[in-house]
């Protein structure tokens, strides 16, 4: 049996931090719909994903422990944004380039 | 070999495993390996969406006001609300307080039935106002004043291909609650007779992973199909 | 471990080893011991069955074709059936045979034996996975007897979205179901690598074979699900009549084959990948000496399951992309040709002062090198784009991809089963036949196929039922040389089934190979090992010390 030396570790979470970033959450979704009232051009839509990266990166780390987690799981995570990514931008990178 | 027969082992404890531990290990690298294939899934639509979107703005930012953005504010907060509940549940199942994690899953099961409540509301507005490609889609709704005919019927087209975008992608999201949802009616009695504990609590952490991703994604169409082209102007 | 077993192939039938000792063949009898199981092993031998037959169908649509590419008139087969047929081979060959193939069969068998493991992480969900390869099955075959799908394995748009009157939503249906088997099947293999290797097993004792499917499997994880998700928009957009891909309602069918390549370029890494685990398996074994370029070996396997990702605008170089976007695939797809070739030249290397043994297993390991490298060398031209813009759509194409899949992988799969059809059935194959049918099928394969890639740089397309006159020569030597081949494929599958009842019992350790895996008996019992094992060895340790360590 391999108990490998990253494995998941215990920690206890205090359901205080659960608060906390729900409250944050709640702020950051207040402001981007604020923000979407305001003309600023291109700038919106990466304001409005910016929040919205914000938001998921504090769901992923405090909901979904990932501040506590192994570093299989970061590698996990990352490759999927890496392929995610790749996928997007090589064909996005086909129609603006035609 | 470490397991020593000292105490019988834990009910929960399969064969092929040695400790609770590698168990629980596996399980939860199972669910973020899974995830991992949701992110991609999803990915697809998301790509789609991009390249639509680069394509057709107007059309987007005109569909996206169609949409209503009060009920999309409340879905986002009850849906984030659901992902507090289920931290809780997880919490709880940690603690062994099996009363609690049963109490904490079934507000996370009405919240989410609140936010497909909404949704259904939201569609039924859809439909009325025929915005439903496929099934009540009514093209003339998108041509502007003094816009030709051919390209009015071009940006019908382009508002309809919005809306499919919205009601795949929403409706693929929906169908992820509802399967997060059946799951955890299915791990209400267990958890309500004590059959979690510090030990033991992997099914509920690995629900609470797939419940916050479903929120994620949430996090992520939200903005892109209700808060698309300033609405302050119109 | 003893070195008589290696002075002939086939060990004299040893009385000790019994068939009547239990293992997880006759531990239980029945129907629903067999549907039910979770025995990775068992589940392994339910897709051996299923595979085989999705392999034998596809062989017989292929014939079809063959029989009537003999002569340039469209006289055996209307054109709309021929479409079917070049379509339903495709999809049963790629996603009902060569993407499960080595993984669910091989793979499922040997992965949790090879790492010391009682079985996978989810043994159900292995479970499930079959069932979905057979649910997924069974709605495609539905579809195949209710009129067929003609719109190529690659669904392209519009075609497939608006202008086909084939059963192109029920095949869809089979396929996203299928789909979901290998995404399960790729979940177990990585969590099951991570967390359950036997003590002492660190990444770097792995078996080759473990490197390669894990890099498979990250493939299966990342990539199915996208085609998943662009198949369900074709279906959508048949249903409901939107235009997703349609460019006279704002859509783009171009974007479908970028989603749809994304996927089916990484698909081949799928399918090879496994393949080339099991070579370097067997090059091993049967030149009594470790891999050469152990490290380089198992990083070149994920740098190709990360590369591939990288390349899948290859095929869209005549579809419209950007000229710009289109160099950097060309070069990206130059790139990912290097690991390849650097495993073609390991295997070589490591053959190089080896004790080199002509087993069955070993001579389709010859076959696969000498194939695959013709393979990947014509992918490489088909990289290049100027001669992609020449090349694309014709019988070039289609001889590159079956040598790579058949030449390759499909020798690797035959040179597997054999390698290990002592582990997993305790008994021998006969060797004699087998390396006949090897040769038959080695002659065939190339009489097949080697006339296509004249016949492609003649300038004849593919897809089409008839052709001009002058290709005509080499469209019957290709179609004798598949009959050759198909007839070839037949003898293993009876001797094998032969073997069961008529051949000496293999032991444990038939060929003298490393790894946990003949450190079992054959077969094994259903919990893999008596005892749970330790590694304390470096992989492939084969030679005694004074080998000369010449690497």
């Amino acid at each position: 049996m391999q108990r490998a030396e990253n494995a998941m570790h215990e920690y206890t979470a205090a359901p205080r931090i659960y608060f906390i970033i729900f409250a944050a959450l709640m702020i950051l979704t207040a402001t981007t719909v604020g923000v979407s009232f305001i003309e600023l051009g291109q700038l919106n839509l990466t304001v409005a994903l910016a929040i919205a990266g914000t938001k998921a990166l504090l769901v992923l780390l405090f909901f979904m422990h990932l501040i506590h987690s192994n570093r299989l799981t970061w590698i996990a995570i990352a490759g999927a944004v890496y392929f995610f990514a790749i996928m997007i931008v090589l064909t996005i990178s086909d129609y603006a380039t035609r | 070999m470490s397991t020593d027969h000292a105490a019988p082992a834990h009910s929960a404890l399969r064969h092929h495993f040695d400790t609770l531990d590698q168990q629980r290990d596996a399980s939860l690298l199972g669910m973020w390996a899974f995830l991992v294939t949701e992110v991609l899934f999803f990915g697809g639509l998301f790509l789609a969406y991009t390249i639509y979107r680069m394509s057709y703005p107007a059309a987007f930012a005109a569909g996206s006001h169609h949409l209503n953005i009060v009920l999309g504010c409340i879905n986002t907060a009850v849906l984030i609300g659901s992902s507090l509940t289920m931290a809780l549940a997880v919490f709880a199942a940690q603690q062994g307080n099996g009363r609690n994690v049963a109490r904490f899953l079934l507000a996370t099961m009405f919240l989410g039935t609140m936010f497909l409540g909404i949704k259904a509301i939201e569609w039924t507005h859809d439909y009325e106002e025929s915005l439903i490609p496929g099934l009540a889609f009514d093209a003339k709704i998108w041509a502007h004043e003094g816009m030709p005919p051919l390209e009015a019927k071009q940006f019908a087209g382009e508002g309809e291909l919005f809306f499919v975008l919205y009601f795949s992608m929403t409706g693929l999201h929906g169908a992820h609650m509802i399967i997060g949802m059946a799951v955890m009616a299915f791990y209400l009695r267990p958890a309500w007779h004590g059959r979690y504990s510090r030990d033991y609590y992997t099914p509920i952490e690995g629900l609470g992973l797939y419940w916050h991703f479903v929120d994620v994604v949430w996090i992520f169409l939200f903005p892109l199909f209700y808060l698309v082209g300033t609405r302050g102007s119109h | 471990m003893s070195t008589a077993a290696i002075d002939s192939p086939i060990p004299p039938a040893e009385p000790r080893f019994t068939a009547s000792r239990v293992n997880y063949l006759n531990v239980d009898f029945g129907v629903r011991s067999w549907l039910l199981t979770t025995d990775h092993k068992r589940i392994a031998i339910l897709y051996l069955a299923s595979i085989t037959l999705m392999f034998v169908l596809g062989g017989a649509f292929a014939v079809m074709i063959r029989l009537e590419l003999m002569t340039p008139e469209g006289d055996v087969l209307q054109a709309d059936t021929y479409n079917k047929l070049f379509t339903m081979h495709g999809i049963m060959m790629i996603f009902f045979f060569l993407i499960p193939s080595v993984p669910a069969v091989l793979g499922n068998f040997l992965v949790p034996i090879m790492i010391g493991a009682k079985d996978l992480a989810f043994p159900r969900i292995n479970l499930l996975s079959w069932y979905l390869y057979i649910i997924g099955g069974l709605i495609t075959f539905w579809a195949i007897l209710a009129g067929g799908v003609d719109t190529g394995w690659t669904f392209y748009p519009p075609y497939s979205t608006r202008y086909s009157y084939s059963q192109v939503v029920a095949t869809i249906v089979g396929l996203f179901i299928t789909g979901f088997s290998s995404i399960f099947t790729g979940l177990n293999f990585v969590v099951t690598v991570h967390r359950m290797r036997a003590p002492g097993l660190t990444w770097f004792r792995l078996p080759l074979f473990i490197w390669a499917m894990y890099a498979a499997s990250l493939i299966m994880l990342l990539g199915t699900p996208v085609v998943a998700i662009t198949l369900a928009l074709v279906a959508v957009e048949r249903i409901v009549g939107v235009g997703i891909f349609n460019p006279a309602l704002g859509g783009d069918p171009v974007l479908f084959q970028h989603m749809f390549w994304f996927y089916s370029h990484p698909a081949v890494y799928i399918m090879i990948l496994p393949g080339m685990g099991v070579i370097s398996e067997v090059v091993s074994c049967f030149s009594r000496k470790a891999i050469f370029g152990y490290h380089l070996v198992a990083f070149s396997s994920m740098a190709i399951a990360v590369l591939g990702f990288l390349v899948w605008g290859h095929h869209m170089f005549t579809s419209g992309e950007s000229v710009y976007v289109a160099m950097i695939f060309s070069f990206l797809s130059f790139l990912v040709a290097i690991p390849s070739a650097i495993k073609v030249f390991n295997w070589t290397a490591t053959l190089y002062k080896g004790s080199v043994l002509l087993t069955t297993p070993m001579l389709y390991a010859f076959g696969f090198i000498g194939l695959f490298t013709i393979g990947g060398l014509t992918g490489l031209m088909l990289a290049a784009l100027g001669l992609d813009i020449h090349f694309h759509d014709t019988y070039f194409v289609v001889a590159h991809f079956h040598y790579v899949m058949v030449g390759g992988m499909v020798m690797a799969y035959m040179g597997g089963l054999h390698f290990w059809w002592p582990k997993i059935s305790g008994r021998m194959y006969p060797e004699g036949i087998a390396k006949v049918a090897m040769v038959i099928i080695f002659v065939g394969f190339n009489m097949t196929f080697l006339p296509q890639f004249v016949l492609g740089h003649l300038g004849m397309p593919r897809r089409y039922h008839t052709y001009a006159d002058e290709f005509q020569i080499l469209n019957v030597m290709s179609t004798a040389g598949a009959s050759i081949l198909g007839a070839g494929f037949f003898i293993p599958l009876l001797y094998f089934l032969w073997s069961l009842k008529y051949s000496p019992l293999a032991g444990p350790n038939p060929w003298g190979a490393t790894g946990l895996e003949w450190q079992t008996p054959s077969p094994p019992p259903t919990f893999n090992f008596d005892k749970p094992p330790i590694v304390t060895d470096e992989p492939y340790a084969y030679a005694p010390k004074e080998d000369a360590r010449v690497h």
